[in-house]
């Protein structure tokens, strides 16, 4: 069963087309994360929000000597306030973010890039093929937040860096960090070696409450909106589906060891209904149909008041797996014996376990960590079941991930017009199912 | 300000027991009156399973106030997290002054951790977001709720008893009053399944821990004389007092006298820095209960409470 799914995987990737541009034997040896005669290792953090100012905290909390060294955001403002909590948390020897490696705007990421051996990229998601791009073509190790893209543009600009980074033997590590908490790892491995037989079926769910909203206010051009209220615009977060679902759907591709071939599915607006809603939904309801036809049920929402629940289980030929990031991890036989039950005492944080892994690699010069690919065919099959919602038709793979639908703005400054506005009442546009076309 | 139904006719309060209404919401929760009265704080050195930190014991005298006669549960504490859904539940534009509150980021994960809404109790939320959530109640109502003292939890959960529980010393009666780890099947409940204690607090051991108002001290202060409403502040964020076991805890656990402190490991898979000053992702067993003391205390005491400035917390 194991071998066979990696193979189809391995079949997929080839047969799917991707962009493999740039796919040489490297010639290089692993690049030098730190100056000779120096442990250190410098990083910069392009996108100074709480997230990224956490993944600096994660790499301050590895046993490396790591500097941080340049920073860069859109917004000065959020700079400043990451600069603030490093600095006086961390101390001046190990933040040496000197005013000159403090960097501004759209343009930000390069200069930043430039200054450092490993960048942490976290920005909102729409931001990261262009900023993944350049930190590789830099020749960077990197740490990037899922999800790694918002369109299925993004998607093929990343394999393809991916394929440059593998070339160049740079370590890159995506901030699914499932994939590195010890109960997915110890539940899914025994699933690999048949604990349960054949996975047949399942169901993953992100289904909460919601998130933030930032008012608007009267001096903001539409850009500055748009990018202050990032998770409500598909061209920067790619709806809710993508930006957090993506965890449970990687999950299961992981398990399938594969990606699904085709979705169709339900979504829309229920409660998402104000000026300050943007145009996402607010719930996704996908059946993915994966190449051996199991199905994976998917399900996403922001209800206020409603019931939640983030997990993941599947069904088996021999028995059923449970998941969740509360360190649970179970398998069960037919009858309901417990064939497997993580012990989640003692698990090491995953977000830390994310950087220790990385940087630690990265001292001994190893090349270990290649997530970029497999986290962009996660992203992608959000992005299909985005489609799926989005259009309410059945949506295959391969016409997704070719789709050149680009939702990215045609230029990037305060005073350019991303592509979807706000009609006369204040309400932008959003998806019909039935009318809407995603490919 | 007063609700009608609480003040008698020659102006004094009614000190019985009474229902909070959420207006314009059907929502309401109980309150139930405790004596003013005099008890002995903290366990004897001889009580079985006695942690280091439940004395020295003191006599400790507390003023009459009412006390939630549940836990909060998410029903209410779901309308103070999310400004849209509380108006739209109310049927109305929410006024300027519940409009301008301050409220909870919208927490990224589910923190109800998949356990249910429906009646079960409000769980994972900080203290300054627990002390935010009365605050929105005082808007709302005009009424006074505020977190608990530890003096006061413990003296309302002992109802007179200075057993190791309201009931006496036998561990084997728990199952009657309370959800903890031998029957609660890993989850929250719905509040009042099980028995009231004496003075009519249901799931005051058990089911979800309870915040209080204090600083986790080590030790109690040592007093000569009788300690009158005993409150210990600070100015650090950790660790504060909490009360009352919870749904994952052991039986010796549920004493009254058992003390639990907050720690800044409740917050370590929070990937945000500064990390939240509203949600504990690691603490589903904590949860609130409020008290109203009888005497409503002046307005500008009541938002010096309130308006205590939130520590970032990293």
């Amino acid at each position: 069963m194991n071998l066979k799914n990696k193979n189809q995987r391995r079949d997929f990737l080839k047969t799917s087309a991707l962009v493999t541009g740039g796919m040489m034997l490297s010639p290089f040896s692993i690049p030098g994360a730190h100056a000779a005669g120096s442990d250190e290792i410098k990083i910069a953090l392009i996108g100074c929000g709480g997230r990224g100012t956490g993944a600096a905290f994660q790499a301050f909390g590895t046993d490396q000597n790591i500097k941080l060294v340049a920073m860069a955001d859109a917004f000065r403002d959020r700079l400043d306030d990451s600069y603030k909590a490093l600095s006086s948390k961390i101390g001046a020897e190990k933040v040496v973010v000197t005013e000159d490696k403090k960097f501004v705007g759209f343009d930000a990421y390069k200069h930043a890039i430039a200054e450092a051996d490993v960048v942490l990229l976290a920005t909102p998601p729409g931001f990261r093929p262009i900023h993944f791009e350049e930190a590789i073509r830099q020749g960077k190790h990197v740490f990037m937040e899922k999800p790694v893209a918002t369109d299925a543009n993004g998607i093929r600009r990343v394999i393809a860096a991916a394929e440059q980074a593998k070339s160049k033997k740079l370590n890159v590590v995506v901030g699914l960090q499932r994939r590195y908490q010890d109960n997915y790892i110890e539940t899914i491995k025994r699933i690999e070696d048949g604990a349960i037989g054949d996975i047949v079926g399942g169901h993953v769910y992100w289904n909460g409450g919601g998130v933030w909203t930032r008012a608007r206010t009267p001096d903001q051009t539409e850009m500055e909106y748009q990018m202050r209220n990032w998770y409500y615009f598909n061209w920067l977060c790619g709806d809710h589906i993508t930006e957090q679902h993506v965890h449970n759907i990687d999950i299961a591709n992981w398990v399938k060891g594969g990606y699904p071939v085709k979705a169709e599915g339900t979504g829309g607006r229920m409660v998402r209904t104000g000026l300050d809603t943007g145009e996402i939904f607010d719930h996704h309801s996908v059946r993915f149909t994966y190449a051996d036809g199991t199905v994976i049920d998917s399900e996403c929402r922001h209800f206020p008041g409603a019931f939640n629940k983030v997990d993941e289980s599947f069904v088996g030929t021999k028995g059923r797996a449970y998941m969740n990031a509360g360190n649970v991890g179970k398998l069960t036989g037919p009858g309901g014996n417990a064939i497997y039950d993580h012990d989640g005492k003692g698990n090491i944080n995953p977000y830390q376990q994310e950087h220790n892994k990385l940087f630690a690699a990265i001292v001994k010069g190893e090349y270990v960590y290649e997530d970029a690919t497999r986290s962009a065919m996660s992203t992608m099959t959000s992005i299909l079941g985005r489609n799926a919602t989005y259009s309410g038709k059945e949506i295959s793979w391969d016409e997704a991930f070719n789709s050149k639908i680009d939702l990215m703005p045609e230029k990037f400054a305060w005073d350019a017009m991303p592509k979807v506005l706000p009609d006369e009442n204040g309400l932008y546009p959003h998806a019909i199912p039935g009318q809407t076309k995603v490919v | 300000m007063l609700f009608p139904q609480q003040v008698t006719r020659n102006g004094s309060v009614d000190f019985k027991p009474y229902k909070q209404k959420i207006p314009h919401t059907d929502l309401e929760f109980g309150l139930t009156p405790i004596p003013a009265g005099e008890f002995v704080m903290g366990s004897p050195e001889g009580e079985t399973d006695r942690r280091e930190d439940e004395g020295p014991q003191r006599k400790v005298a507390v003023d009459a106030f009412w006390m939630g006669t549940h836990e909060i549960t998410w029903d209410i504490f779901e309308l103070f997290l999310n400004k849209n859904y509380e108006a739209s539940v109310s049927g109305q534009a929410l006024p300027p002054e519940v409009d301008g509150l301050t409220r909870p980021t919208t927490p990224y994960l589910d923190m109800t951790f998949g356990m249910g809404k429906d009646d079960k109790p409000a769980i994972g939320m900080t203290q300054y977001g627990a002390i935010q959530f009365c605050k929105w109640l005082y808007t709302k109502t005009g009424v006074f709720y505020r977190l608990p003292t530890e003096a006061e939890w413990e003296y309302a959960a002992r109802a007179g008893a200075d057993a190791p529980y309201f009931f006496g010393d036998d561990p084997e009666k728990l199952d009657e009053y309370a959800w903890y780890g031998a029957n609660s099947g890993e989850t929250t409940h719905k509040i009042g399944q099980k028995k009231a204690n004496p003075w009519g607090l249901y799931d005051i051991y058990g089911n979800v821990m309870e915040w209080t108002n204090d600083a986790y001290l080590p030790n109690y202060p040592v007093t000569a004389k009788v300690d009158n409403n005993p409150v210990q502040t600070t100015e650090e964020l950790y660790p504060r007092s909490i009360r009352g076991g919870s749904y994952v805890s052991e039986a010796d656990e549920l004493r009254s006298s058992q003390r639990f402190q907050s720690t800044p490991e409740w917050k370590q898979i929070d990937p945000q820095i500064p990390k939240s000053r509203w949600w504990f992702p690691e603490a589903p067993f904590l949860g609130i209960r409020v008290v109203r003391p009888l005497e409503q205390p002046s307005e500008e005491d009541i938002m010096a409470y309130y308006d205590q400035a939130p520590i970032d917390d990293y």
